[in-house]
């Protein structure tokens, strides 16, 4: 509590000066009246909704059992609870009235048609980057969505950080305007999947680990983050999958929400592998041939290592006797995991069939078991993995209220030992306590 | 030996402790209400209540239950004598085939023991993983409506 204490202290000084350096606002863009369907081009539409499939724009921007883009998602930060903005054409509560002007200034600035500045979950650091040509598509394809009347609730800012000025000063500090530059020593694909990977599908918001203040850690790019309670994997060099990820498994991956030696797309990303599903072939593929190469070449112990892997779990697919190892360790939490493992989870993850809709993936595959932190597996395991509401998709059932808090310790740290085969999580208790607690 | 509580009564049960709890249930104890549909948690119709929350019997060892509280279909009330949420689905005719009805019923009975008044969006939601083959899903619907009037007026049981 104490460390807290500091902390909070700390960000209190660190704003003081972001006050001092910051400006308060910028002019207004006049407002215009909302453009009629026909103003746009049919193709650019299309051109457009690709782009806000990539962008992921829809997750954030509508509300559970909300209508699409009309906002109202409330995202919970350190430093308060924002609500996402209605982004349809409704003149009054949505952006109706914004000149393409005004939403290139959003994208490109992170400021409001108003003048004000826009809080940086909004990942303008990341929308900077995308050209005029593609923001134009993009306002396409907003401005011709149903106008929904709805009226974002207003944002529960711990003080002082609901003093939207503050953010011109963090903006000083942490934001870096400009477009997307090309590195030339690298191919077109690349290039182009580095130019939605770090723009528009803002990949980093979630991977890259983020500074006392909110901010992407420059320096430690794609080094694993967080996003609304689960572990964003790295996906550089210390990416914890126990199989290097190739360019084609990612491909398959992004635009399936599954990958048959590594994982199902689970929380927040499995709405980005949703939304991939829609997009051309062609960009899907050029993302992951730039989140790959983000990864070194492995080393020679790690390919060995994902080699046995791979031979184990191809071993348990075509032995009908799957049964799961003894635990290493005679301990009892050992024993009731192990238990627990064989009557709960091993008729899916360990019965001899390959991934399907009745055979899961086996675990020693498994990324969430591998994981610097124990959070998403026993997220996974409470929560199961559920297509939203009335959409298709990847499906697990949840465990919660079938397993008490200390028997989801036990199996949590039973597969990280036996599966994992990795040192034991230590805060396995409390991330349970959490996730229980939370009902997310 | 494994000692559960079901329907409020103390049982052992000479059972391996891997063994689904749907299995113990029909086999052992002969509740038949559960039924098994598919075996690997995707379909719902072995839902019974554990602790007063839904739990899909068929991926869940009955090791885990052992002394806490697991209440079936039959728990909720007699032939003679149903109670609330089967009169409830009595009323409203939603089964056709009745297999998944079990395990709406106590899908539904572990939400309106929790919340008496849910929208219909909450029933939606909560309802989400049971599957009707049927399609009698728009009457299943109005029979949870129906006994969560029914709770608020009387209790559940």
């Amino acid at each position: 509590m104490r460390m807290r204490g500091v902390l909070v202290r700390l960000r209190a000084c660190a704003f003081g000066l972001l006050l001092l350096v910051g400006c308060a606002s910028q002019p207004a863009i006049d407002s215009t009246e909302p453009p009629a369907r026909a103003a746009f081009d049919a193709a650019l539409i299309a051109r457009g909704a690709q782009l806000a499939a990539i962008g992921n724009c829809k997750d954030c921007h509508t509300a559970s059992a909300g209508k699409p883009y009309a906002g109202g998602r409330p995202l919970k930060t350190q430093f308060g609870t924002i609500y996402a903005t209605n982004i349809t054409p409704d003149a009054e509560t949505g952006i109706g009235r914004w000149s393409e002007a005004a939403f290139r200034r959003a994208m490109h600035e992170g400021v409001d048609r108003q003048g004000r500045h826009l809080y940086p979950v909004f990942p303008y650091d990341h929308m900077t980057k995308v050209t005029d040509d593609d923001v134009k598509a993009i306002y396409a394809f907003v401005m011709t969505r149903e106008p929904v009347r709805a009226e974002t609730p207003p944002n529960r800012m711990l003080f002082p950080f609901n003093m939207r000025a503050l953010v011109g000063g963090w903006k000083h500090f942490f934001f870096e305007r400009g477009r997307f530059q090309p590195d030339s020593a690298q191919s077109t694909e690349w290039n182009r999947g580095a130019y939605l990977a770090e723009g528009l599908a803002h990949c980093g918001a979630c991977h890259t680990p983020r500074n006392l203040l909110g901010a992407e850690k420059k320096s430690r790019a794609f080094a694993g983050g967080e996003a609304e309670n689960w572990h964003a994997p790295a996906l550089d060099a210390a990416a914890p999958a126990p199989v290097p990820w190739t360019a084609e498994q990612l491909y398959r991956y992004l635009r399936s929400g599954l990958d048959d030696v590594h994982d199902i797309a689970a929380g927040p990303m499995a709405g980005v592998t949703h939304n991939l599903a829609s997009v051309s072939e062609r960009d899907v593929r050029a993302i992951a041939v730039y989140i790959a190469s983000l990864a070194t070449e492995p080393t020679l112990a790690r390919r060995k290592r994902s080699e046995d892997i791979l031979a184990y779990a191809k071993r348990a697919q075509t032995s009908s006797a799957a049964a799961p190892r003894a635990a290493a360790a005679d301990a009892p939490q050992s024993q009731s995991g192990a238990a627990i493992y064989a009557g709960a989870c091993a008729m899916c993850h360990d019965n001899g069939r390959a991934i399907s809709s009745a055979g899961a993936l086996n675990l020693a595959l498994s990324t969430a078991v591998t994981s610097p932190t124990p959070g998403n597996l026993i997220r996974i395991i409470v929560q199961g993995i559920e297509p939203r509401e009335g959409e298709r998709g990847r499906w697990m059932p949840a465990f919660a209220g079938a397993l008490t808090a200390e028997q989801l310790a036990d199996l949590t740290a039973y597969l990280r030992s036996e599966f994992g085969m990795a040192p034991a999580w230590r805060n396995v208790d409390a991330e349970v306590r959490k996730v229980m607690r939370g009902k997310e | 030996m494994v000692t559960l509580s079901v329907n409020g009564r103390m049982q052992q049960v000479d059972a391996a402790p891997d063994t689904p709890l749907l299995y113990v249930l029909r086999d052992h104890l002969q509740l038949n209400g559960a039924k098994y549909g598919c075996g690997l948690g995707q379909c719902g119709s072995c839902t019974v209540m554990v602790d007063g929350q839904a739990v899909l019997s068929c991926v869940t060892p009955v090791s885990v239950v052992q002394n806490r509280r697991i209440k079936t279909v039959e728990g909720l009330g007699t032939v003679a004598d149903p109670g609330p949420m089967q009169r409830a689905f009595i009323e409203e005719q939603a089964a056709q085939c009745g297999f998944c009805i079990p395990g709406m019923m106590m899908r539904a009975q572990a939400l309106l023991e929790r919340n008496a008044s849910p929208s219909q969006a909450e029933i939606r939601s909560h309802m989400n993983q049971n599957l009707c083959r049927c399609g009698t899903h728009m009457r299943i619907l109005r029979a949870i409506e129906r006994a969560a009037a029914a709770f608020k007026t009387g209790g559940g049981r």
